[in-house]
């Protein structure tokens, strides 16, 4: 039988990287406390001290810390993102996952033993891009942009031997990851050039009467009404007059859970299963962590008659962006 | 133990509203302060001084108010408009504060008003989910 997939769970602070762990976490990820990593938020994320006390932390569990430097390093001076996979081999992560192909370059020449994961910023979405980076740079694993269906993911593993990580739980991107520049239009700056979708600077939450309007750079990205469920603030999730009528032009408010195809996607051999949510309170990493774990142990134990249970789907329904689930790509079942 | 799913009855409100708002914002700040001192609360009062909060406990008709500077937190006049404001119930607080819920599960559910500047809203928010209650003898009260 194949392995379990790894959880891999998210860590904006070191709260929730011990809450990610004591829930069944595998291994956690994080980032630094600058624009190298896709969640750069004020207040968010590790400084040297509290990154040394969350590896030890889960290396005292055997579980295993990921390091994401995961934007492209900008301007002339690059020698912060090197400086980054410099903390972090230092401080002894397990791995770090990159996306700029020059950093990687930095990476496997400078630090030829630190394991080297593709991020899904890295747009790699078929096996001969993901063999590239492992015969470039010796890439042990790469994560795979939210766009394939769970049989286009079979055939890059077929086709492969890095290691193919996938995504199980959280906010839905517009699913072009590593080549969105949607929020550049509105407000100068995106994922991956600042680490960041609405740069909260930018972004205004006023009421308006009964209704919550948010907007980013002035741009109106939406109006909730009283008891509508809200979301973040991005341009890919708001609601736009398009030819006289308004609705969501380009993608609602919602969550991927891989619940229902967990079963496929441990036959077809997925290394690793990934949490989105750096961004999120060690409540959230808390509830979906320990759902994802049993999920994935239920799955282990029976993967004949494993089914969907539904407290797990409520559990994960309640965290979802707008409160909606979706199974995003996975499932085309026109195909 | 859970926080139960109770919203305070409406005379609550009328009474507390009426009440003098200092010993409240008094016993807050004072509590921050501790916090700080001790080191559990790991801000950088640079990004916060100089700015007025307000956190609203909606169904107690609790309108705390306060102020930071680079030292601390302390009382402010309450004539200030808030740079950032927090507006819930009681038990929604109580589950945020407990990180029985997260933040913003309780705002895409509208349960939770956050107003004023979002950039300081984000640095408060990570601030306090930056807290290591593990560290405290608070950490018996915690959800997760």
């Amino acid at each position: 039988m194949k392995p379990l997939p790894e959880l891999v769970c998210p860590a904006g602070s070191l709260p929730a990287l011990k809450t990610a762990i004591d829930h069944g976490a595998d291994a956690v990820y994080m980032g630094l406390k600058n624009e190298t990593n896709a969640r750069n938020f004020a207040g968010l994320n590790f400084d040297e001290k509290s990154a040394a006390a969350g590896i030890r932390y889960a290396h005292d569990k055997g579980r295993k810390v990921l390091m994401a430097i995961n934007t492209f390093a900008q301007g002339v001076d690059i020698s912060r993102w090197q400086r980054a996979v410099d903390q972090a081999a230092d401080l002894g992560v397990d791995a770090v996952i990159l996306a700029d192909i020059g950093l990687m370059d930095y990476a496997c020449r400078r630090h030829p033993r630190l394991r080297l994961h593709m991020s899904v910023q890295g747009s790699a979405t078929n096996y001969e891009a993901v063999n590239l980076a492992r015969e470039r740079f010796g890439v042990v694993r790469a994560v795979l942009p939210r766009v394939l269906t769970v049989d286009q993911v079979r055939h890059v593993i077929e086709h492969t031997d890095v290691e193919i990580e996938v995504f199980g739980f959280g906010s839905l991107c517009v699913m072009v990851e590593g080549r969105c520049l949607l929020s550049s239009y509105a407000t100068g700056e995106s994922p991956n050039t600042h680490g960041v979708c609405s740069p909260a600077k930018f972004v205004r939450w006023e009421q308006e009467g009964a209704a919550t309007a948010s907007r980013l750079n002035g741009i109106l990205i939406d109006r909730y009404g009283a008891g509508e469920a809200a979301g973040y603030p991005t341009l890919c999730k708001g609601r736009f007059d398009v030819e006289g009528d308004t609705y969501y032009a380009l993608e609602e408010p919602t969550s991927l859970n891989v619940l229902e195809v967990l079963p496929s996607l441990l036959e077809i051999g997925v290394a690793a299963i990934k949490v989105e949510g750096r961004q999120r309170s060690p409540a959230y990493v808390a509830q979906v962590t320990q759902t994802l774990r049993a999920a994935l142990d239920e799955a282990a134990r029976n993967p004949q008659r494993f089914s969907v249970k539904p407290a797990w789907q409520a559990a994960l329904a309640k965290l979802a962006e707008g409160q909606q689930q979706t199974l995003g790509a996975y499932s085309r079942p026109w195909k | 133990m859970r926080v139960p799913d109770l919203t305070l009855p409406p005379l609550f409100a009328s009474v507390v509203s009426r009440l003098p708002a200092t010993p409240p914002n008094l016993a807050l700040v004072t509590l921050l302060n501790q916090l700080l001192k001790r080191g559990v609360l790991p801000a950088d009062m640079s990004l916060l001084a100089g700015r007025h909060f307000a956190v609203d406990v909606l169904d107690a008709g609790l309108r705390l108010r306060f102020g930071a500077d680079d030292n601390g937190f302390v009382l402010d006049d309450g004539h200030a408009e808030p740079d950032l404001r927090f507006a819930a119930n009681a038990a929604d607080l109580a589950r945020m504060m407990l990180r029985e819920e997260d933040p913003d599960t309780l705002f895409f559910n509208r349960k939770l008003t956050i107003e004023g500047d979002t950039e300081l809203g984000l640095i408060v928010k990570n601030l306090l989910d930056s807290v290591d209650w593990s560290e405290t003898p608070l950490a018996r009260f915690m959800a997760a």
